[in-house]
């Protein structure tokens, strides 16, 4: 139990209701401490559980009523600047309902809701990744195209940096579930800011999203082809890139690290940078998966380029949350990326798979292979 | 010789209107702001703030047109920019290790008397490494001299002719910040001293920099790599015994007091002059004026005021 709970209960056991309100009013939720966290719930309920999706440690564990009260908790163990997100499981007779919990204000969205985050102790948001007055904001445009790669009309917004000359040259970022970054990861803030601090060189991006995800990000060679064959050439056409694949990267996390991957594996010597975030890079060596029909292709792939691995791009950046199933696959992917004189930067986390894990990583990463004047700049 | 005002930062708040009415010349100023690129010439926020007519010395556009007319001196150009990057690079190299071997010895708790010594040789070996890696950032750069002797060029002579006409309208001389590696080249390719000799000269952060004997780069916790800070190039020389770091505060540690003495002595004689915004130096027939709001950085470890 935390102490700031054992402190509640030394006063008066149990404590009453205005007890209660005034705890929870003089705290933050979850109580986090060096050690841990304790999850509390107030409320009238049957059962109450924490659903985290920490690899590795149990889910679905109840909290537990102080006996007398309507207050609900639970302490877990937690590392030193961990990031987690989690919900509870309120049950009621024979209903139950997944919250965010009710306690604690910060939430973090993603394309199926809302999760509460729980920073653990001394994780801090990045300054960067917050909203910089003085920062001069980049600006959007969209561009269209019909694709005879994927069938069909393509929407693709294209980030211009702020200060955006047609005389200077740029090098190009492509990002997977671009909108889903930009709704979700904070993208434009991100970039803004990281080239404002001259960390990053200021680039163009181009945001896209996919019809099928988990067809056209599943190591599909339709999808690779529109990126290579279709896209880049109107962006050339389009912008002041940098030439060559030095100025051309790719990013994506989960399947759109696959498809990333798989797109510079596709087509050598196109794409100098990749950005791999949680990549789902499932491989069987022996026997079959267990991650589901949509992994087949993907599962195809990885097994391919471990048995016959070639050199897609010259730097990589990856990463994982060591709180996701796949932190695994991605230690593997590292030293076969090495080993066939690729550049690598392997960064592990204590994060999930989830979009701030991916937002957290984008100084990192960005700067790493699109690195700014920060030493040259003296305004 | 003509004061010249080294400023910091001139964001959030800028001093160089103050700065510039207290050196009692009126009329128009010259402007450089190469260090800007492709911004160089916005000048009207500058206009605004100074109350007076402002003349774009246009040093980055100038450089742009000789290279387009030349492609021999560009691509000789371009040659030298290559040799003294890839020079850089190999500087670095032997520079992190001498540092991280001073910055090891001075990690030290309670230094006997054996590792004074140590740490004192280690300072010298930096020491040693930055005149090696001067000296040859020297013959690079009179090589390339004698190779493109300036008043045997016709385009750059009509571009120094063109500047000095315009000067000859102007009371003073400004120097903006930017690119300190872009308004360097610039500086250098036309000679820029010279034209400006009888001039004040006011110059802010990157600008301030340039105008030093050598130019110091800086940062202690960039997002990759140790923050070595590394000798870059020559300046103009025309602040003599000064290293200046606009936006000390933010680019430096100043409360590690290792960093702070390492860096300090690592660069001694010169005074390592943190520059911030609000602040200013006068200096006068090669003496230091007068200093507001500089930081000194001490071999002590400590940051002091910097005074005259």
């Amino acid at each position: 139990m935390s102490q700031t709970l054992e402190s509640l209960l030394r006063r008066k056991k149990p404590p009453d209701s205005r007890a209660i309100d005034r705890f929870i009013a003089s705290n933050e939720f979850p109580l986090v401490d060096e050690t841990g966290v304790t999850f509390v719930y107030r409320g009238k309920a049957d059962e109450v559980r924490l659903q985290h999706w920490i690899y590795g440690l149990p889910s679905n564990q109840p909290l537990e009523r102080l006996e007398g009260t309507d207050l609900w908790h639970l302490r877990i163990e937690l590392p030193e600047s961990s990031r987690i997100e989690y919900k509870f499981d309120v049950v009621n007779g024979e209903h139950n309902h997944w919250i965010v919990d009710p306690l604690n204000p910060r939430i973090a969205s993603d394309p199926f809701g809302a999760n509460s985050v729980c920073p653990g102790y001394g994780y801090r948001q990045p300054q960067w990744t917050l909203p910089d007055p003085s920062a001069h904001s980049g600006r959007f445009e969209r561009l269209a195209l019909t694709s005879h790669a994927l069938g069909g009309r393509r929407e693709v917004a294209v980030y211009l940096p702020a200060r955006f000359r047609k005389t200077r040259r740029y090098p190009l970022l492509i990002i997977h579930d671009g909108p889903d970054f930009q709704r979700y990861g904070s993208l434009s803030t991100v970039l803004d800011n990281l080239v404002h601090r001259l960390e990053v060189s200021p680039m163009i991006v181009a945001l896209i999203e996919a019809k099928e995800r988990n067809r056209e990000y599943a190591a599909d060679a339709h999808h690779a082809r529109f990126l290579t064959e279709e896209l880049m050439p109107l962006l050339e056409e389009t912008y002041p890139l940098v030439d060559g694949p030095e100025g051309r990267g790719l990013l994506g996390a989960s399947f759109g690290a696959v498809a990333s991957l798989h797109a510079a594996w596709k087509y050598p010597r196109k794409f100098g940078s990749l950005i791999l975030l949680s990549g789902s890079f499932a491989f069987s060596d022996i026997g079959r998966h267990r991650r589901g029909a949509s992994f087949d292709p993907v599962v195809r792939f990885v097994n391919e380029f471990r048995r016959r691995p070639t050199r897609p791009a010259e730097r990589v950046y990856v990463s994982c949350g060591i709180y996701e199933s796949l932190i695994y696959e991605n230690r593997s992917l590292v030293p076969l990326l090495q080993r066939h004189g690729m550049e690598v930067r392997f960064s592990e986390v204590r994060d999930g798979h989830n979009w701030e894990n991916w937002r957290d990583r984008m100084q990192d990463g960005l700067s790493w292979l699109f690195p700014g004047p920060l030493w040259m700049v003296y305004e | 010789m003509h004061p010249i005002l080294l400023l910091g930062p001139q964001k959030p708040v800028p001093n160089l209107r103050p700065m510039l009415d207290a050196l009692d010349v009126g009329g128009s100023v010259g402007v450089v702001s190469a260090g800007w690129q492709e911004r160089e010439g916005e000048l009207d926020e500058l206009g605004e703030h100074i109350r007076r007519p402002v003349v774009d010395l246009a040093l980055y556009a100038r450089a742009e047109e000789v290279f387009a007319r030349d492609r021999a001196l560009f691509d000789d150009h371009r040659e030298r920019q290559d040799r003294l990057k890839l020079l850089q690079r190999y500087h670095r190299i032997r520079l992190a290790h001498a540092r991280a071997a001073a910055r090891e010895l001075f990690a030290a708790d309670e230094p006997d008397r054996l590792m004074q010594t140590e740490r004192r040789l280690a300072i010298n070996a930096l020491r040693h490494l930055d005149r090696q890696h001067l000296r040859q950032i020297r013959c690079i750069h009179a090589d390339y001299r004698r190779r493109w002797p300036l008043e045997h060029h016709p385009e750059l002579r009509r571009h120094r002719s063109a500047m000095a006409e315009s000067l000859s309208r102007c009371a003073a001389v400004l120097i903006a910040g930017g690119h300190v590696a872009v308004l360097i080249s610039r500086l250098r390719l036309f000679d820029f001293q010279t034209l400006a000799a009888d001039r004040p000269v006011v110059a802010w952060s990157g600008g301030a920099m340039a105008l030093a004997e050598r130019i110091v780069l800086f940062h202690d916790h960039p997002p990759h790599g140790a923050g070595d800070a590394e000798v870059f190039d020559l300046g103009l020389g025309l602040v003599p015994r000064m290293v200046l770091l606009p936006h000390a505060q933010a680019r430096l540690s100043l409360d590690d007091p290792e960093r702070v003495s390492l860096f300090a002595r690592r660069f001694a004689p010169a005074v390592c002059a943190g520059l911030e915004n609000g602040s200013g130096l006068r200096w006068n027939r090669e003496q230091l004026e007068s200093a507001t709001g500089v930081s000194r950085l001490c071999a002590s470890g400590e940051v002091a005021e910097l005074r005259p």
